[in-house]
């Protein structure tokens, strides 16, 4: 029983913040240096996501030969850049991870 | 673009965050088990909570026996940077009825923003479809029905599936394709190097929170590189 009540609380708590601000949309006015913030989410936020997949290896910043995710994840970058599309990006994230690691 | 093209567009798009995910979910309904949380449960989390690393730590704390005020504060730290989601998507469901915000809010996860936002800034206000939020009802509805089956899987048949193929770096490959081509200015490229450079420099906080204060630190970087150009 105990377990069940903590799981809805921490449903409800996660809920909360996922609605907090869509339920506020129209009820309040964000400053205006709120609204500047808003285009830099999705960039910022994936970033943030993305950078410590490619860089940390158990917690540590790693850059050499030791670390294909990181090379595989430039060569993903790269790709993207240039052709902006989302399969190709990946397949060759993938293939080139594939290749590393075996070298 | 109608209902049903728009929530076949989001579905698409989520499609490969679901290669990444599924192994997660996988490896969860795992952890739960050998938590001690029965099967019914751990599979109840996966609708009640529904958020991938806050289920793992829900997991290990229930494991551990932690009070329920430092288990659900804990859920909530990790799951911070939703908020930030929240407000990106806030005046795009402005319009919409209350049952709707809901229901998109309960599917804001990481990857369903992330599949949809490209597709939902891509227009500008006046152009965008009528049904735009369609598209974030698929990419969420695809995610949450994704994590639903490999939670099961995880529950039902558990260790014996070979969860180390690497197929987890679908998510980072995926999120690269989805964040470079949305690089289209100094601000935003500085943004980027701004949150992950700090995201990593802040990767040992407890319970993300690093994530969230390296997300914050692009949005104020490249919020003040806009007001000097602007």
């Amino acid at each position: 029983m105990n377990l069940w009540w903590l799981m809805l609380v921490c449903g409800v708590v996660t809920f909360g913040i996922r609605y907090s601000f869509i339920a506020a949309e129209g009820h309040y006015q964000p400053p205006a240096w709120f609204r500047r913030l808003l285009p830099f989410v999705p960039i910022a936020a994936l970033t943030a996501l993305v950078a410590p997949e490619l860089l940390l290896v158990q917690g540590e910043i790693l850059l050499g030969s030791g670390n294909p995710r990181l090379w595989a994840g430039l060569m993903a970058i790269v790709v993207a850049a240039l052709w902006r599309n989302t399969l190709l990006t990946i397949g060759c994230g993938f293939v080139a991870l594939l290749v590393l690691q075996r070298i | 673009m109608n209902r049903t093209q728009a929530f076949s567009l989001g579905l698409r798009s989520v499609m490969p965050l679901l290669i990444g995910v599924a192994p997660f979910g996988v490896i969860y309904g795992v952890v739960a088990l050998q938590s001690g949380i029965p099967p019914l449960a751990a599979m109840a989390m996966s609708s009640i909570v529904f958020a991938g690393s806050a289920q793992f730590l829900l997991a290990q704390l229930v494991g551990a026996g932690a009070p329920l005020l430092l288990t659900a504060g804990a859920v909530g730290l990790v799951n911070l940077r939703h908020a930030l989601y929240s407000a990106s998507v806030a005046p795009i469901l402005a319009h919409l009825p209350r049952r709707w915000k809901i229901l998109l809010a309960y599917l804001l996860t990481d990857e369903a923003y992330a599949a949809a936002i490209p597709h939902l800034l891509a227009d500008d206000k006046d152009a965008r479809s009528p049904h735009a939020h369609w598209i974030l009802f698929g990419s969420g509805f695809g995610l949450w029905a994704g994590w639903q089956v490999a939670t099961l899987a995880g529950v039902l048949i558990g260790a014996q599936l070979p969860s180390n193929l690497g197929l987890d770096f679908a998510l980072p490959l995926t999120f690269i394709a989805i964040v470079v081509p949305m690089i289209d200015s100094r601000a935003l490229l500085v943004s980027a190097l701004t949150a992950g450079a700090a995201a990593v420099a802040l990767a040992a906080l407890p319970y993300k929170v690093g994530l969230f204060i390296a997300a914050l630190a692009g949005l104020i970087v490249g919020a003040l590189l806009t007001r000097k150009t602007a």
